[in-house]
Parts: C-alpha cells; structure tokens; sequence
C-alpha cells in the first residue's frame, strides 16, 4: 500500500513525530510504500537543521533525513505555517532579509496544496497530531 | 431540531478549537480552502470549542491576532455551503442557530458517525 503521513507536532513537545517515524518503519518493514510526509502546524518545527538533541534520546531531525535518504519520501513542508514561526530555506531567508536558515534538503517549503495533493495519491494518509 | 441526512463528499475538515488562543482554527480553514481550491467537494463540522468559530459578532483579538471571521466569509465564495455543527457542543455553549453567522445544521452522535463514514478522507485540527 502507498501511504502519506501528516505530521502536527512539534519534536520533543509532543509525541507526534516520536510515533509517526515508529509508523513509518513499521510500515516500510511490512514492505508498504511511505510516498511523503507533510509537515503542518507546530511540525514544521521537525525541519530545523540545527536541532541538537542529548546524545541518549532520539535524533528526530536526523531519522527524517534517513528516510528520504533509504526510501525516497518526500518530506514536504507547509510554507505558510513555516514563515511564521521562522522556518525559513535559503531562499526565503534571501527574499525576507534574514541572516540565516534553518531549513533546507532534504526538507523543502512547499503550499499546502500538496498536502490535498497528497491525500488523493495515496491508499492512506495518516495523521499524528499533538 | 431536525437531524438533516449527512452529505456525501472528498474531504471533511473537523474544527475543534476555538479561534482566539491558537492557530489550530485558522490552519484547519486554511487547509479546507486550499482542498476545495483544487476541486474537492469540501464538509466542515464544527465539534467541541470549534463551534465558537460559528458564533456572530467576532473581532479581532486584543493581542493583534487576527482571528477567522473574515475567513468564515470566505468560505461560500470557495464553494464551501457543506456546514455541520455537533448539536451538544452548541448546547454546552449556551448558543442556537440564530446566535450562528453561518447556516450550519446541527447533528447528533449517530449522525457525526454517518458523516464521517461519508467522507474519502478527513481532517481533524
């Protein structure tokens, strides 16, 4: 089967992404199709670049790269949630004025459309929410 | 009140949040704009504290926060006229239809039940 996840929460603050990456092993295992992740709302916050977790809990920011880099899922973030809470890729950085960026590949700022895109492409779309 | 027959459709947004104190309303409407600008048929229920977001007379919070009545507005010009109100949550607020900016026909349980079995996918916020 081919899923999709949406992902609401923020990392550390809530459960939300702990389970949805036990999910998505779980169900890459069973031999299923994980096509995308989209982050909305205080999830947004998984793509920052700079998160450095204690060494003895679990690297979120780092297991998300793993799965693009081992399955190829798309981790998709919604651009409006993100400008708005300061996730900002290079470029918006470069448009807004800013001095830095904490998101970038293979996490990408994208409209929400994709994320009703998403829902129409695949078997199931599961949502993880705080 | 009478229990009107649930409608069919693509999508289901659920709204639970009430529109001051956080961005769960507003990312909820936003998200059903969206869908039904790329074409889907589009239901909204308005359950627990999201049922506030129906309430007449909204302004702006006095923290700058813009709040959603204005995107409540918006939503026939998107085709969105699908709206259900969870008739308990409305009588834990005190609030009857004619307190409601919007046309919205409350349901009880089984019916809430009935809509989502309608619905391909459903949203929650």
């Amino acid at each position: 089967m081919r899923y999709g996840l949406l992902v609401k929460g923020a990392p550390y603050s809530s459960q939300a992404a702990h389970s949805a990456l036990r999910f998505a092993s779980a169900l890459l295992a069973r031999g299923h199709r994980l096509e995308r992740v989209f982050f909305y709302h205080d999830g947004v916050f998984n793509a920052a670049r700079l998160a450095a977790p204690p060494q003895d809990e679990p690297h979120l920011y780092d297991a998300w790269c793993a799965l693009n880099a081992k399955h190829g899922t798309q981790l998709q973030v919604c651009i409006a949630a993100a400008l708005r809470r300061g996730m900002l890729d290079a470029r918006e950085a470069d448009r807004h004025g800013k001095s830095g960026h904490c998101v970038e590949p293979p996490f990408e700022l994208t409209g929400l459309g994709q994320l009703i895109d998403l829902g129409q492409e695949v078997d199931r779309l599961v949502t993880f929410a705080p | 009140m009478t229990t009107p027959v649930p409608v069919e459709g693509d999508l289901l947004v659920i709204l639970r949040h009430s529109p001051h104190g956080s961005s769960w309303l507003r990312e909820g409407l936003d998200a059903a704009l969206v869908a039904a600008a790329f074409g889907q048929s589009v239901t909204l229920l308005f359950m627990a504290n999201g049922v506030l977001a129906l309430a007449k007379g909204q302004q702006a919070g006095p923290l700058g926060q813009k709040g959603t009545a204005a995107t409540m507005d918006m939503l026939a010009m998107y085709d969105i006229e699908s709206l259900f109100v969870a008739n308990d949550a409305l009588a834990e607020f005190g609030l009857a239809q004619q307190d409601l900016m919007l046309p919205a026909a409350g349901l009880e349980a089984e019916a809430i039940a009935e809509l989502m079995a309608g619905h391909r996918q459903i949203l929650t916020f």
